[in-house]
């Protein structure tokens, strides 16, 4: 599974948090999600990251491929900051301009609320960087398979995300053979404002949706002839184990869990 | 029930919803356990929907068609035959599930609800078959035209079908895929005794079957070895398919009256031919 494509964020290399299961995986991070939000003081946040640190070391991840999942977020994370600076009311004042006045009780609200974000951005990195994406929708559908009591479709939903993640690199393929077609005939996808080149993509998109449905529908009649009849009465190649490891994970992580809480106690 | 053959076509017609003339009529065939048979037609002539009706995927309006005994009218035994019946398409991209070559093997064996530890050895054997064991952990659409076609040929060996239906599985490959695909397809035919149905429009391909049925306007019009048929080359004119090349020229050489022997249809036996009646005089 290992030699799967690089896609999406996933840092292909072997290590311990790789193997992990992933429904461990997944639960771990909600349990982390939860413990970001509980953690009252930066002493928390100080308890957290190193977690984070130790995790990434062992994951053979390195911190800077962390941080970069915070790019596309990076004016979430600012905006947030800078909110939280200006309207945050409080006593100690430290400057003040054109009526807005910056405090120190401000100050520490948006560092708090900042570094709040960055670690559940990172928290759910680590998830996405350590486990392929095959893993992951088998992780999702197993976990959500209880909801198919209630008609929730868990196998679909895994068998889309499978199939969507086949036909990604064919879909890149076709858009590259589409463009270059278009080129070659004078299309010009690259200079121009937005609006000019947004107009630009309406001739490759049209090709493109015309052949995507014309391949769901060659897909779907090879998966019925080799007797696709939807999630019931399915075996499976993979088998999801819990190993020693996954407990030892869930120990460390409940274990972070509860020192959070204790600080929120104690302080 | 005739279980003996491996398909039968009783008097089939198929018509499609949205057009007035139907697709096939009247068809009827046998084909027996281990035959290699081709099927060949040019674009719209129903040689197509012949193969999806092999495979239960579409059900005839008339007649029926038994596949290893089954009836594909029957409902409840659609999978026994999708199972037997293992179909290969043209297109190698829309026919591949999984992101790894060997989980897309096992999509057949997961479907039918096989075990997990039979499916590794079944996967294993599969894929040395086509000899693509080597590219058990690949992502496919790293891999060739051919290849693909090959683990599409994989994931329905293992399923450990009778028949093989290809639909023009070789139609979207360049000439040595081409003949990678064929190849293993024959091999299958010969060393594992399945059944090969193999739909076309290459007459060179079809020249390599056992048997070659012609299928034109929903209709089979010849039918025999790839010798006898190729050999009425008027008929397949009229036809709007074309004959090998040799097997072209030694008719129009017999129409002018050389007495060449029928049923010639490659270089090699055009030139065995040729110097059988008249031998080369022995170079000086």
């Amino acid at each position: 599974m290992l030699n799967n494509i690089t896609m999406g964020q996933y840092y292909p290399v072997d290590s311990k948090v790789h193997r992990l299961d992933p429904r461990v995986k997944l639960i771990l991070t909600i349990v982390f999600i939860v413990t970001v939000f509980m953690a009252r003081t930066f002493l928390g946040y100080a308890v957290i990251l190193g977690f984070v640190w130790l995790t990434s070391r062992l994951a053979n991840v390195p911190f800077r491929m962390l941080l970069r999942g915070l790019k596309p977020l990076r004016l979430i994370i600012i905006l947030t900051f800078l909110l939280n600076l200006f309207f945050t009311t409080g006593e100690t004042v430290w400057v003040e301009f054109w009526g807005i006045r910056i405090t120190q009780e401000g100050f520490m609200q948006a560092a708090f609320y900042s570094l709040r974000l960055i670690f559940l951005v990172i928290g759910t990195s680590l998830l996405t960087l350590t486990t392929s994406p095959v893993a992951l929708s088998d992780g999702i559908e197993i976990l959500l398979s209880p909801l198919k009591v209630i008609h929730f479709p868990a196998h679909e939903l895994a068998m889309m995300m499978t199939i969507a993640l086949r036909f990604i690199p064919t879909l890149l393929e076709e858009t590259d053979k589409i463009m270059k077609a278009q080129m070659a005939r004078g299309a010009d996808f690259e200079s121009g404002n937005l609006l000019s080149r947004a107009k630009a993509m309406v001739p490759l998109l049209v090709p493109l949706f015309v052949s995507a449905f014309r391949r769901a529908g060659d897909l779907a009649m090879a998966m019925e002839s080799r007797c696709y009849h939807g999630g019931e009465g399915r075996t499976r190649l993979r088998v999801l184990k819990i190993t020693r490891n996954d407990w030892i994970a869930c120990g460390a992580v409940a274990a972070l869990l509860a020192l959070i809480i204790l600080e929120g106690i104690i302080f | 029930m005739h279980s003996d053959t491996r398909v039968q076509l009783n008097d089939v017609s198929y018509s499609y919803e949205e057009q007035a003339t139907p697709a096939l009529s009247g068809v009827s065939a046998v084909i027996q356990p281990g035959e290699f048979v081709a099927v060949l037609g040019h674009n719209g002539s129903g040689k197509s929907t012949m193969a999806k009706l092999l495979n239960a995927l579409y059900v005839p309006t008339e007649g029926n068609v038994l596949v290893c005994g089954y009836d594909t009218r029957e409902e409840k035994y659609v999978w026994e035959i999708r199972q037997r019946a293992g179909m290969i398409f043209q297109n190698p991209d829309n026919q591949i599930v999984a992101t790894v070559v060997k989980e897309d093997v096992a999509f057949g064996l997961e479907n039918l609800g096989v075990p997990t530890e039979e499916m590794l050895p079944r996967i294993e054997s599969a894929l040395s078959a086509v000899r693509m064991s080597k590219y058990a952990d690949k992502a496919p659409h790293l891999l060739s035209g051919g290849q693909k076609q090959r683990v599409a040929i994989a994931g329905i060996l293992a399923m450990e079908p009778s028949v093989i239906i290809a639909d023009e599985a070789t139609a979207m490959l360049d000439p040595s895929g081409r003949k990678e695909v064929l190849d293993t397809i024959r091999t299958l035919n010969r060393q594992k005794g399945i059944t090969v149905v193999w739909i076309t429009h290459f007459m060179e391909e079809a020249a390599q079957a056992d048997r070659v049925l012609v299928v034109t306007d929903g209709q089979i019009r010849l039918e025999g070895t790839p010798a006898e048929v190729f050999d009425r080359v008027d008929e397949m004119r009229e036809m709007h398919l074309d004959v090998p090349h040799m097997t072209a020229l030694a008719g129009e050489l017999r129409a002018e009256g050389m007495p060449l022997k029928p049923g010639i249809l490659t270089v090699d036996e055009f030139v065995e031919e040729v110097e059988r009646l008249c031998p080369l005089k022995s170079a000086t």
